[in-house]
């Protein structure tokens, strides 16, 4: 594993690089396939109101996976993650539209957990739409 | 109807192993819109000290989930999946899922709650290679939402 951040450098409050995800009825199309879940609230808008929902949903896996590209862009080597973990608290509605919805995820780091074992815990903030989409947000990361 | 709780603690037996393959692991990084080179090119995983290209952290989902689907379709348990959502997911790693890992998951039901008319069920699945080590932990908590009534 080669972290490219180093532990000694890092401080409580550090802040990683924030980026935003662009999201489209193609994008959710794509992923349904890469992951094999193929529920219809995912791409099928006639079934997504039918239960309840306003409009087609992204999975939550799809912005689970796409938060932690601020960590593992971050720290370079993304086997450097030891944990990760999220709470699904608003679906990320998306447009049957050119635009889509966009997944803005920043992070910073919320304490240093082990100065042997060189991990960090990471806590990361996903928004769209103005709505906080992830709760407990979290990594453990292992640094150089 | 609220779940059975006499269910925690079972476990189900594990799946055959699920053969990880390089362009699976490609077609799911594209699909995430990933260009860390980890994921698709092995000289840039072996930099990095892995021995084959490596998987995004979420990807042994898609393993684990297709093994949870065993409780969900438990007719003893009897969950609803038309009205389940996801609540939670967590991971711990010992190490990354990579290209060429034959891996089998073991599902176990850590708890079941009831509250406000919806059933809350952890699933625990623990992934292991074919050296029987274990590479990732995945701890699912799904909800079945309360039955409207009419």
């Amino acid at each position: 594993m080669t972290a490219q951040i180093s532990y000694d450098d890092v401080e409580v409050g550090t802040e990683l690089p924030a980026r935003s995800f662009p999201v489209t009825r193609a994008t959710l199309v794509r992923y349904a396939g890469a992951s094999c879940d193929f529920n219809p609230i995912h791409w099928n808008e006639k079934f997504a109101k039918e239960v309840g929902l306003p409009d087609v949903i992204a999975h939550g896996m799809f912005t689970m996976a796409e938060a932690i590209r601020v960590v593992t862009d971050w720290v370079g080597d993304p086997g450097a993650v030891a944990e990760y973990g999220v709470r699904f608290t608003k679906p990320v509605v998306v447009p049957n539209d050119e635009t889509g919805a966009l997944i803005e995820v920043s992070a910073k780091v919320a304490a240093k957990l082990d100065d042997d074992d060189r991990t960090v815990r990471v806590d990361l903030t996903a928004k769209s739409a103005g709505q906080k989409v992830l709760g407990m947000s979290r990594a453990v990361v292992r640094l150089a | 109807m609220a779940l059975d709780p006499s269910f925690v603690g079972r476990t189900y037996p594990p799946t055959d192993p699920y053969e990880v393959g390089r362009e699976k692991i490609r077609e799911f990084a594209e699909a995430i819109g990933e260009t860390n080179a980890a994921y698709t090119d092995s000289a840039a995983a072996k930099a990095l000290g892995h021995p084959d290209v490596i998987a995004p952290p979420t990807f042994v989902f898609a393993i684990t989930f297709r093994d949870a689907g065993q409780v969900i379709a438990d007719p003893q348990l009897g969950l609803d999946y038309s009205r389940m959502v996801h609540g939670d997911q967590k991971f711990a790693y010992t190490r990354p899922v990579r290209a060429g890992d034959r891996l089998t998951v073991t599902s176990t039901i850590e708890a079941i709650k009831s509250m406000a008319g919806n059933d809350i069920i952890d699933i625990r699945g623990e992934v292991h290679d074919e050296a029987g080590e274990l590479v990732v932990t995945a701890f699912s908590k799904l909800v079945v939402r309360a039955e409207k009534e009419d």
